[in-house]
């Protein structure tokens, strides 16, 4: 089961809805791993749509039968991704060349969505033509406030910082601007005194 | 005290007429000195002393919005309407004094927009040649799509041809020239915004053209004034101030309220902005509604009233005022 229900949290922390097909005249999908249930969700909802869409799929651990399901469903371009960081060129390009009025769905990772989102943000795409949706891991993106490091797929709290060392508080205080969580010392007045690691939301 | 009611006195230093419709009135401080700077968009309301009849009618600045040392409003004739824009070409005179309101705006740009496109018609194309002003100033990227009756309706189309040439396009009705909406929409590049000023007609016609090419409301933006409308003469109870007052058949709710001494908020006086909203405490008869600002099924209560645009017949009206 790819979908979880996030616990109400702080204002500052994003919320995910579910896909729904709008009109367009171009379509926008980015996903990654299980986020393309999503899309396959929303390709059965409306098949008529894939044929304008422009599928950018980074399949991370959620192997190549995902990929051949959306192949399956038509769209005008699936472009597989063996990372986000891989796929940001052709992202940036698609989106500079969008036209207003296209619809832009984000599915999977809240890494993912998050840094996509900030990418059609950047381009222009208004807010309110950009859908998400979460799906799969609920590790998170996580900055570190000391040295500014950014630690991808964090899944316990607390956790060490790959950049710096220190033993890191995972907040839910998010920054749309980074697309990340906020990590903080733990033990910053008493070194050493660091709780047992959890995995988050467990 | 209303919102954008803080007032200013100016003397008219130009009034120009620039076809046989619209005519153009610049104002300077009556004090010297300068005038509050303003936003791209931004409208002020004219008080105008008609013998014992103050009439108060909003007209977008279409000057530059940095220049401190004057104003500049352009008025379209209308014969039909209730006097405000004949009152303006016939009586306002160079070296009178006059009253008008610190500017307000309900049309100001997004700034953080890639790219303004605009659709006037008529006199619709005021409040832009401001914001383009503004524009200027920004380098900012727009392009305007202008409709007109005739060439020689045209205000300000070969002042803004002269100067934009690349940007702005005219629209002549008498030549069956007709604006190519949908294709225009369809080929905006992402963070384009939409501004509409013409009549009803033409910013439904974007409106809905845009919503269907999957456009966000939020990046579509229009302002339409709106005349009150005059109707059959109707007495109102004006509960908080304990005053009754017979509202005349070419006078608004608003107007007739401001003549029994009671001082309501207000600040478009078109219906757009809210300001003036009342709550109805009983009626005994039909509200009509002809503002844009509440909703539907607020329309349908029965329990507020925009007194700007909107009248009542029946037998009783007690408004919390």
């Amino acid at each position: 089961m790819s979908r979880f229900t996030f616990p109400p949290s702080i204002p500052s922390r994003p919320v995910y809805g579910t896909l729904a097909p709008r009109e367009a005249a171009q379509h926008l999908m980015v996903a990654d791993a299980e986020g393309a249930e999503a899309l396959l969700d929303l390709a059965a909802a409306a098949p008529e749509i894939m044929a304008k869409a422009h599928v950018i799929y980074i399949p991370r651990n959620a192997g190549e039968a995902l990929v051949e399901k959306l192949r399956a469903t038509g769209p005008d371009i699936l472009h597989v991704s063996p990372s986000y960081l891989a796929s940001v060129p052709r992202l940036r390009r698609v989106l500079s060349d969008t036209v207003m009025g296209a619809q832009v769905y984000l599915a999977g990772t809240e890494g993912l969505i998050g840094q996509a989102m900030n990418e059609a943000l950047q381009a222009g795409i208004p807010l309110a033509a950009i859908q998400t949706e979460h799906r799969g891991s609920v590790a998170r993106r996580v900055q570190c406030v000391h040295c500014k490091g950014i630690t991808e797929d964090v899944m316990t709290d607390p956790f060490v910082c790959s950049h710096c060392g220190l033993n890191l508080f995972v907040r839910d205080h998010y920054s749309r601007r980074l697309a990340a969580f906020q990590g903080v010392c733990i033990d910053a007045e008493d070194p050493g005194e660091v709780p047992e690691p959890v995995e988050l939301y467990k | 005290m209303s919102a954008g009611t803080q007032k200013i006195p100016v003397i008219v230093t130009a009034k120009v007429p620039l076809n046989e419709l619209v005519t153009r009135f610049e104002f300077q401080h009556a004090e010297g000195g300068s005038l509050p700077p303003f936003s791209g968009g931004a409208h002020t309301v004219v008080e105008m002393q008609d013998g014992d009849k103050t009439r108060l009618n909003p007209y977008s600045l279409m000057s530059d919005p940095m220049d401190p040392s004057h104003y500049a409003i352009s008025v379209r004739r209308d014969d039909q309407g209730r006097g405000g824009s004949v009152f303006m070409h016939d009586k306002v005179q160079v070296g009178d004094r006059m009253v008008i309101s610190y500017p307000v705006n309900l049309f100001p740009l997004d700034l953080t927009a890639k790219k303004h496109l605009m659709f006037a018609g008529g006199i619709g194309i005021t409040p832009f040649l401001s914001q383009i002003r503004q524009l200027e100033r920004i380098a900012g990227r727009f392009e305007l799509h202008y409709s007109v009756r005739s060439a020689a309706l045209a205000s300000y189309a070969e002042e803004l041809t002269t100067r934009h040439r690349a940007h702005v396009h005219v629209y002549h009705d008498d030549q069956d020239e007709r604006i190519a909406l949908a294709d225009l929409l369809r080929g905006q590049p992402p963070g384009t915004h939409v501004y509409i000023c013409g009549p009803r007609g033409m910013i439904d016609w974007v409106r809905e053209t845009a919503a269907d090419l999957g456009w966000p409301d939020a990046a579509v933006h229009y302002e339409e004034f709106l005349a009150p409308q005059s109707g059959k003469p109707f007495d109102v109870q004006l509960a908080a101030s304990g005053k009754t007052v017979t509202v005349g058949e070419h006078e608004s709710l608003l107007e007739a309220i401001e003549r029994a001494g009671v001082d309501a908020p207000y600040m478009c006086r078109g219906g757009a902005c809210g300001q003036c909203e009342t709550r109805v405490i009983r009626h005994d008869g039909t509200l009509l509604h002809n503002d844009h600002w509440l909703e539907d099924d607020e329309h349908a209560s029965g329990e507020k009233i925009m007194p700007c645009v909107s009248r009542f017949e029946g037998k009783t009206l007690v408004l919390d005022r």
